[in-house]
């Protein structure tokens, strides 16, 4: 395939694979406890993060060779953190630690890009994606999260599928919510700070959330909905990834869009199969 | 404690329970015997289901205390032998895409424990529960295409698959119509009666309730009578009224005045 001859391709390919598995997987859990905004959040604390390596990369060279992806990471955990805290301190408004974290971390990444004279073709890689900017060790990083990400949700898929469904549950049945949600947090930030070179950080959320939206409207069960949302996500990325080369786009615009003809079509498909109320007792 | 204690399903001890200077429960002190059916009646608002989360451990009272099993709330582990059902009707995602097969097989996985999987035995024991409630048929549906009650006899399930010796249900016929309320009572009866299964049953529907259940216990933020069926049918006979629904209201508005 002459798509897969250069290096970078392949990178972006891998990656985008991973991906493309990735953010739904985590974006089912996320949908269901209606928290599809918290990607928002950690995507753009995820970009204060490389600003802050592109800002330090200037006096350093240590932050100029690392991979800003790392800091991104860091950021996007200590968020991720953060917002499971102020869940607890507005416990009545726990939707509020969303935008908090949400603008601060655009607060901080204007200052940043500021402070590093403004902005960079490296940076608007990071904003909308880019498949030819994916380095190989990109793809080493990606395939660790990976591995991280499919062990915790093999291992947790009981105590998360039961705290999604409702906490009470969980704690009669003696789980401890607190450690796994935490965990559960910090994984999703690393799987934002993962996707955002192929999709960008202003669309990362759309990965979590839209192949979730699709598959929640025709799946028969939690099962079924993980596959398919898995499914959709990885139609996109690929048939993404495709237009953004040869039609010379944002990958991230090109993976969102196909995304949002997934969603049409599982909506309509849903119209056309009939309602799925049923009526009687 | 007396030695009567294995006898003891619930020991609640002077609990009292309040939300700022709003007082939810004083002093409530009652034991729930092994084996009983008990309506947990009362108005909106007098803490039924306060009590029910302390009694399972959910909240924290500030006062008192509460014993399962002869063990305190807090360092009690045997969460299988109890069964929960809340009033799932009004609180939960309806769009939540689980199939029934699914939301049961969750109450085993408490048992189960952590980093296992379910094996073919538990799934044996996931259509049991759903057979005993009769919602077999309705597995590989998503709960969200039941009816009200149905989804009802999917939480019910859910609570029994794991074998409990004691089953509090809160409120469960909220939003559930009254033919289907009156065979809900008559499986749960059934349950009591077949697997001696302690019930506590939290309502404020105590006309049809107390053709059912053993005891009867009235709650106001303190406990107003606790005692069996026949005690409170007597106690409140000499209301002087025809009606039993009728006599339900004068009971609650001498709860209320006090």
């Amino acid at each position: 395939m002459p798509f897969l001859k250069y290096e970078f391709l392949q990178n972006a390919f891998l990656t985008g694979i991973m991906v493309g598995l990735l953010a739904p997987v985590l974006g089912v859990f996320i949908v269901v406890r209606r928290q599809a905004l918290i990607a928002d959040a950690l995507s753009h604390i995820t970009l204060a993060g490389i600003a802050a390596n592109l800002l330090l990369g200037k006096w350093s060279s240590f932050f100029a060779a690392a991979n800003p992806i790392y800091l991104g990471m860091a950021f996007s955990v200590g968020g991720a953190i953060f917002i499971e805290q102020l869940r607890k301190v507005y416990k009545h408004y726990e939707e509020l630690a969303i935008p908090i974290i949400m603008s601060a971390g655009i607060g901080l990444s204007v200052i940043f890009i500021s402070m590093a004279d403004g902005f960079n073709t490296d940076l608007f890689n990071y904003l909308f994606g880019s498949i030819i900017a994916v380095k190989k060790s990109d793809v080493w990083t990606v395939f660790a999260i990976l591995i991280v990400v499919l062990l915790f949700v093999f291992f947790m898929y009981k105590e998360l599928f039961v705290l999604s469904f409702d906490e009470e549950q969980g704690k009669l049945s003696g789980i401890r919510s607190s450690w796994i949600l935490v965990a559960f947090m910090a994984i999703t930030a690393l799987v934002i700070a993962a996707s955002m070179k192929i999709v960008g950080i202003l669309l990362v959320s759309a990965l979590m959330t839209l192949p979730v939206a699709a598959s929640i409207r025709i799946a028969k069960g939690f099962k079924q909905a993980i596959w398919l949302s898995v499914l959709f996500g990885e139609i996109a990325v690929i048939s993404g990834m495709f237009l953004s080369y040869y039609l010379d786009l944002a990958s991230g615009g090109t993976i969102v869009l196909c995304l949002v003809v997934i969603l049409c079509l599982s909506i309509l498909y849903k119209k056309f199969t009939g309602s799925r109320k049923v009526g009687h007792l | 404690m007396e030695n009567n204690g294995n006898s003891i399903a619930i020991r609640v001890d002077d609990l009292s329970f309040h939300y700022g200077d709003k007082n939810v429960l004083q002093h409530v002190t009652m034991e729930i015997k092994k084996g009983s059916f008990l309506g947990l009646v009362g108005p909106n608002g007098s803490g039924k289901s306060t009590l029910i989360k302390c009694i399972l451990g959910l909240q924290k009272p500030q006062q008192g205390q509460v014993y399962l099993f002869g063990e305190k709330v807090n360092k009690f582990n045997d969460w299988d032998k109890i069964g929960y059902v809340s009033q799932k009707a009004n609180s939960f995602n309806t769009a939540f895409p689980a199939t029934a097969f699914e939301v049961v097989s969750m109450g085993l996985f408490g048992k189960v424990g952590l980093f296992r999987f379910l094996k073919p035995s538990d799934k044996k024991k996931v259509w049991d529960a759903l057979k005993s409630v009769n919602m077999d048929k309705s597995a590989h549906q998503n709960i969200g295409e039941l009816s009200g009650g149905q989804q009802q006899r999917i939480f019910i399930a859910r609570a029994l698959v794991s074998d409990p010796e004691l089953l509090i249900l809160d409120e469960p016929t909220v939003g559930v119509d009254t033919e289907s309320t009156e065979s809900f009572y008559k499986m749960l009866k059934d349950l009591h009666h077949d697997n001696n299964m302690t019930l506590v049953l939290v309502t404020h529907d105590v006309g049809v309730m107390t053709s059912y259940v053993t005891d009867v216990a009235c709650l106001n933020k303190q406990v107003h009578f606790h005692g069996n069926t026949k005690e409170f049918e007597e106690s409140s006979s000499d209301k002087m009224s025809a009606f039993y629904g009728h006599h339900v209201h004068v009971l609650h508005h001498d709860h209320e005045q006090k």
